[in-house]
């Protein structure tokens, strides 16, 4: 197929599920109005939640979920050595998530507290990146559809995509929301990644930082101005460390 | 075709595709003798209990959210109800309605889904819906307009389809404005005819012909048909207050599966939508009781092939009723749509029927806010020890029947899919 003197390549994917909700697949056959056109442009080979063909040619895998079993770890490595091309999807791949808010108490005491003395096949959160080198992290909870759709139009025309640099504010601003912060909500949205068209502040909810921060993010600023404006201490880690998206930067 | 005896039938299923989460079957037949038949949850678990442990209660909606990619509407308003019942909370009205119209939405996403892309393959006879873009163009579009509109309405009274920001604590975070709801009203009307369609795709499947008399549980609506609160009963007899889940919901835990089972009157019961339908017929909008006429879905139903039936009953149901709210909505008052709040230690219990059926949510909240500690109750941990009898059954009847490997691998595969279990759900 040739659109514009290029030529399209028409990879195949998979789609693998890890430790998560499977709301990032669900993103994928979510928007139904450009699903048969999606399905035009890949190969969809390997997709359990919507299709019992298995098939284990794929060239480009997407992964969602944090991996937290020795089964989960070999799966992965697996795929890994099939796909030319690893998409961690989501931020409980790209970052581990809420998966990691369990990570604040010992492990042991995590599984007595749900399953008593019964056992059960578990280990510590980890993110994709952890297990396995990975080629392009598609971020957000959950990712989303024109992002992803974006993404796989960048992988049919061999193009290296670039995620926005810049914070969730510009497309805030872009969008003429009203300012969340202006109305006393914290927001993360001045460190965050854009890319989700501001999705919770247009709804009149602060951001909570589940695409990971931008480039050259201004972490300090941001906390100095949360706390002139009365936010604790212990309120803004909390927000902070929600999808476990600033470690790098909080410390 | 007819078994041979002596000829061992061994079906191993990891991962059981079109079925949101992980889940095996295993089956084994030796001598004509069902030996082994298993209905295996290998989902990993979260610990989404341990994860609330210590957060402001503010965050347990976002958080609950989490627990399925697919019912995430339902988690939240659980988690809100929690907490609100616990802080004797009262919701505005205008956010009561929007709470109902998302969850309406949620419930007509997850049907479609089901419907469509996840059963009408079976009924097909393909993989998956993707094929059917070429062979059924029309059954596509069908589902991509339902689908369509059952997003755009998510997105609306939500905030978006999964993970929603617009319910929060106390109401919710806005109210659409009037003009968007009346648009929302001409997509509305514009999305029937598609329903009707939907309607006449499913007359022709024909549901496999098989029963099992079983326990239905469901929360029983009091005006309405069930969606957000109240009591919980049974077609035993049983009658239980929102408060008092944990006789309703006896969790347990077995060898073969990470989701705890439970048990109420007898060995299993089963939740979802055939049991909304069954305990609830009289409360089903009149176009939603004309639809399962057309189904010859009847009361009493016990055959779980028509879980499916039922669903497509309950998205004319919700479809119809959205209309009828919308159009109150547009003629209310919605300048209130949250009540502020004070935090103190207390507990509290919120129920939801969530697409798969009832859903609890419980905290226990410290003096400071916290949460202290947490009990989350999943409709598909509720139906995976119905389902495990139900495949025992239909495999011995089909043995019976003389039926070969292929109509066995088939049928077993299409009666665990008929519940559209959420498993990643039932571990969380």
């Amino acid at each position: 197929m040739k659109y514009l003197g290029i030529t399209l390549e028409r990879p195949k994917i998979g789609v693998f599920d890890f430790t998560g909700c499977e709301g990032c697949q669900l993103q994928i056959a979510n928007k139904e109005e450009t699903l048969t056109d999606l399905f035009g442009l890949v190969e969809v080979v390997n997709f359990r939640e919507i299709s019992t063909e298995r098939r284990n040619d794929y060239e480009v895998a997407f992964v969602e979920g944090s991996i937290t079993t020795d089964n989960e770890v070999a799966r992965l490595k697996k795929i890994r050595i099939q796909a030319k091309i690893l998409v961690a999807m989501g931020a409980c791949a790209c970052l581990g998530g809420v998966n990691n808010l369990r990570s604040r108490f010992p492990l042991a005491d995590v599984v007595k507290e749900v399953y008593g003395g019964h056992p059960v096949d578990t280990g510590p959160v980890r993110k994709v990146t952890e297990v396995v080198p990975v080629d392009i992290e598609l971020p957000g909870c959950p990712i989303s559809k024109p992002e992803f759709e974006w993404l796989v139009r960048h992988l049919v025309l061999g193009i290296e995509p670039q995620f926005p640099k810049y914070p969730v504010c510009v497309e805030c601003k872009q969008r003429l929301n009203s300012c969340v912060l202006d109305m006393g909500m914290m927001c993360l949205g001045p460190i965050t990644r854009a890319g989700c068209n501001a999705v919770c502040p247009r709804n009149r909810f602060g951001c909570w930082g589940c695409r990971g921060p931008s480039d050259e993010a201004n972490f300090k600023s941001l906390m100095e101005i949360l706390s002139e404006r009365g936010f604790s201490e212990e309120h803004i880690a909390e927000r902070i460390n929600f999808f476990n998206a600033f470690s790098g930067l909080s410390q | 075709m007819n078994v041979k005896i002596g000829r061992p039938i061994n079906i191993e299923i990891d991962h059981l595709s079109r079925v949101e989460g992980h889940g095996d079957i295993r089956i084994r037949i030796e001598n004509g003798k069902l030996v082994e038949c298993t209905w295996k949850v290998v989902e990993t678990p979260r610990f989404f209990e341990v994860m609330f442990k210590g957060l402001s209660i503010e965050m347990a909606p976002l958080l609950a959210a989490r627990i399925c990619g697919i019912c995430s509407i339902s988690h939240a308003l659980a988690s809100a109800r929690a907490i609100e019942r616990a802080l004797k909370i009262e919701i505005p009205e205008p956010a009561q309605k929007v709470r109902l119209l998302a969850k309406h939405a949620e419930t007509l996403q997850s049907h479609t889904l089901h419907l469509f892309f996840l059963v009408a393959p079976d009924f097909l006879d393909v993989d998956s819906v993707i094929p059917l873009i070429q062979t059924h163009p029309q059954v596509v579009e069908t589902a991509a307009r339902i689908k369509g509109f059952a997003n755009r309405a998510s997105d609306l009274f939500a905030g978006r389809t999964t993970h929603p920001m617009v319910i929060k604590v106390g109401g919710s975070t806005q109210v659409p404005r009037k003009r968007q709801l009346r648009e929302l009203v001409k997509d509305l009307d514009a999305t029937i005819p598609y329903l009707w369609e939907a309607l006449d795709l499913f007359k022709t499947f024909r549901m496999p012909d098989f029963a099992r008399e079983t326990e239905f549980v469901s929360l029983r609506g009091t005006e309405e048909y069930p969606f957000i609160g109240g009591n919980l009963v049974s077609s035993d007899g049983i009658c239980k207050k929102e408060d008092e889940y944990r006789a309703m919901t006896n969790e347990y835990i077995v060898d073969f599966s990470t989701s705890k089972f439970s048990r109420l009157s007898r060995e299993s019961f089963a939740v979802g939508a055939l049991a909304r339908f069954n305990n609830n017929y009289d409360l089903l909008h009149p176009k939603a009781k004309e639809t399962a006429e057309e189904l010859n879905l009847k009361l009493g139903e016990h055959n779980p092939f028509f879980y499916n039936l039922a669903q497509l009953v309950e998205c004319f149901h919700v479809m119809y009723e959205s209309k009828e709210i919308i159009l109150r909505l547009i003629d209310s008052d919605v300048s209130e749509f949250a009540s502020h709040y004070r935090v103190k230690g207390c507990e509290g219990v919120g129920a939801i029927e969530a697409p798969r059926g009832i859903l609890y949510h419980y905290y226990q909240i410290g003096e400071d806010g916290k949460i202290e500690k947490s009990d989350c109750v999943i409709p598909t941990s509720q139906n995976h020890i119905n389902i495990y009898y139900d495949l025992h059954k239909l495999v011995e009847e089909l043995i019976g029947q003389g039926k070969g490997e292929e109509k066995i691998r088939n049928l077993s595969q299409m009666l665990v899919r008929a519940y559209d279990p959420c498993i990643s759900c039932s571990v969380h």
